[in-house]
């Protein structure tokens, strides 16, 4: 019981902070932050990780693969493609090219 | 041992969602967060848990094989598809990991080993099963319905929301059930059912224009997926980072709804609010609708020294950045100030437009939020609007009964001059006429975005 108001309050605190961070976003960057947050949450690897490696029987072996697979998917892309977006906003050159 | 790097990996990830208060600092903030979770999956592995590591790391090749592509092969403008595929695997994953927690602890507590089998690691793992399902089963309908492959229902199906309601309550009654029947995992799975057919029937009836929302939210949900499952697994990094995404994908889910004058309810079961019969397109047209060309519009910009230009979910689907760019490079040359206006449901996702003018290398100082923009209509010499409706659809701020009344939309009416690339005068996503195609100020240019652009470019250019 203790544990689980322990976890409730960390599970509150975060949402707390969460709302805080994320409200600063500009909506600008929303897209990114929907493809960045995604990968974050993507955390689940970590229980799919010790559900597979566990090795209890073999279904629990299969359904841990497979949540590693999609979790895995979920982290990578959800990265790399956040990196991809990021690396194209640029800012204005300071000595702005004059073409005729 | 493990649960400090747990703790530094949770710390990565405020530090890097906090990074992306700024396109200076979002890339490194991005990184950051994919450093906090290699230290997260490194700490995993290492821990004394894990038995086998072929299957585990044959898993997480195949996984980061497919995410990489994914992610380099995808288009800009598919970006609202990628992100609800994503949702949807972190959806499936939560409910495999609970699933598969489930059946280990029953089958500790049959081999009378120690076990976690008590009513929260079950209320958890069954909350866990439903949002999961939920998400997992929603974002691939979304993604279908973004990528053309599964259509809008022609008709609204008012019993549809009864249905639902009763779905939730099965899967609510057997996630109940669980928690006093630990052993038998009948119910998680019954559940699961329950919870993938909602999912489904959740998202079908929702039109395309309304996908921004549904995709912030079921974000939100991939993210409470994860925190239960953290309930399951007694893990506070999962709870944590569950929580802030959970967090941030409700507040993109209500700055959506402010932003598209709908209240989630009404985005979630399809409805609109009934109104009084509008004017009809004959009575709001009525003949005084310009039609202008490429030479005229090009005259026009000639002499404009500030021009906004106003992307919609048009310029996506006709890939109309880089023509965008181009046209904005030539008035630049041309001594002509060129900002970029963009309503925060622009497009089929949240930020969607900007992501497609940072990828024609407009820089991000020129694309301006409404509230910004908006002051500085009535100083501009020429608007000009590609591919969007509603968003800039003065009846919002004129007609009370319109359905679209107190939306906050985009004043371009107020400018000197309007010119919109259509390809023609269909009404948008509220399906209501826009009086601004009619004004005394504006001239419509029927075309498909890109073409539009590329031949004003051209008549410029030769002009």
């Amino acid at each position: 019981m203790e544990n689980l108001i322990l976890m409730l309050t960390i599970f509150v605190l975060a949402i707390f902070v969460g709302f805080e961070i994320i409200t600063k976003v500009p909506p600008m960057l929303h897209t990114p932050l929907m493809s960045g947050s995604n990968a974050i949450s993507g955390i689940t690897l970590v229980g799919a990780l010790l559900s597979a490696g566990a090795q209890h029987t073999t279904l629990t072996a299969v359904l841990g693969l497979m949540a590693v697979v999609f979790a895995t998917i979920n982290v990578v892309g959800g990265f790399a493609v956040t990196d991809r977006m990021l690396r194209m906003f640029k800012p204005q050159q300071k000595t702005p090219a004059k073409r005729g | 041992m493990i649960n400090l790097a747990y703790l530094g990996a949770a710390v990565l990830f405020i530090l890097g969602l906090k990074g992306l208060a700024h396109p200076r600092t979002a890339t490194r903030g991005n990184r950051m967060g994919a450093l906090g979770m290699l230290i997260a999956v490194i700490a995993t592995l290492f821990d004394r848990q894990i038995l086998s590591f072929e299957w585990i790391i044959a898993g997480l090749i195949v996984g980061a094989l497919i995410g990489l592509i994914l992610a380099t092969r995808v288009q800009m403008t598919a970006m609202p598809q990628m992100v609800a595929l994503l949702n949807g695997f972190g959806g499936a994953a939560s409910v495999l990991v609970a699933g598969a927690a489930l059946l280990e602890a029953i089958h500790a507590t049959v081999n009378n080993q120690s076990s976690p089998l008590n009513s929260q690691f079950l209320i958890a793992a069954g909350l866990s099963g439903i949002i999961g399902s939920v998400t997992f089963w929603g974002s691939l309908v979304a993604f279908g319905k973004l990528q053309g492959i599964v259509k809008d229902l022609p008709l609204r199906l008012t019993f549809l929301p009864y249905v639902n309601g009763a779905l939730l309550l099965g899967a609510l009654v057997l996630c109940g059930l669980l928690s006093v029947n630990p052993t038998t995992p009948l119910y998680f799975w019954l559940l699961v059912a329950c919870a993938s057919v909602l999912g489904l029937f959740l998202v079908t009836p929702i039109g395309g224009a309304d996908m921004p929302v549904v995709i912030a939210l079921l974000n939100s949900y991939s993210g409470l997926a994860g925190a239960m499952t953290g309930f399951v697994l007694n893990n506070s990094a999962l709870i944590i980072t569950g929580s802030l995404v959970g967090a941030s994908g409700i507040i993109l889910t209500m700055i959506m709804c402010r932003a598209m004058n709908r209240s989630l309810t009404n985005v979630l079961f399809g409805v609109w609010v009934p109104t009084e019969k509008g004017l009809s397109e004959s009575e709001v047209y009525g003949g005084r609708v310009k039609s202008s060309s490429a030479d005229e519009i090009a005259m026009l910009l000639e002499t404009a020294q500030r021009v906004v230009i106003v992307p919609g979910y048009g310029m996506a689907v006709s890939q109309a950045q880089h023509a965008v760019r181009d046209l904005a490079r030539v008035m630049e040359a041309r001594g002509a100030e060129v900002l970029f206006a963009i309503h925060p449901v622009a497009g089929r996702m949240p930020g969607h437009m900007n992501v497609l003018l940072a990828e024609a290398d407009i820089e991000y100082e020129k694309m301006q939020e409404m509230e910004m923009i908006n002051p500085s209509f009535e100083q501009t010499d020429v608007v000009i609007v590609i591919g969007a409706n509603d968003v800039v659809n003065p009846l919002a701020r004129t007609d009370p009964n319109s359905p679209i009344a107190g939306m906050p939309i985009l004043d371009v009416d107020k400018a000197r001059s309007v010119v919109i690339i259509k390809r023609s005068l269909s009404p948008g996503f509220a399906g209501i006429p826009n009086p601004l195609f009619a004004a005394e100020n504006a001239v419509m240019f029927y075309a498909d975005a890109k073409q539009g652009v590329q031949d004003i470019v051209g008549a410029l250019k030769a002009g």
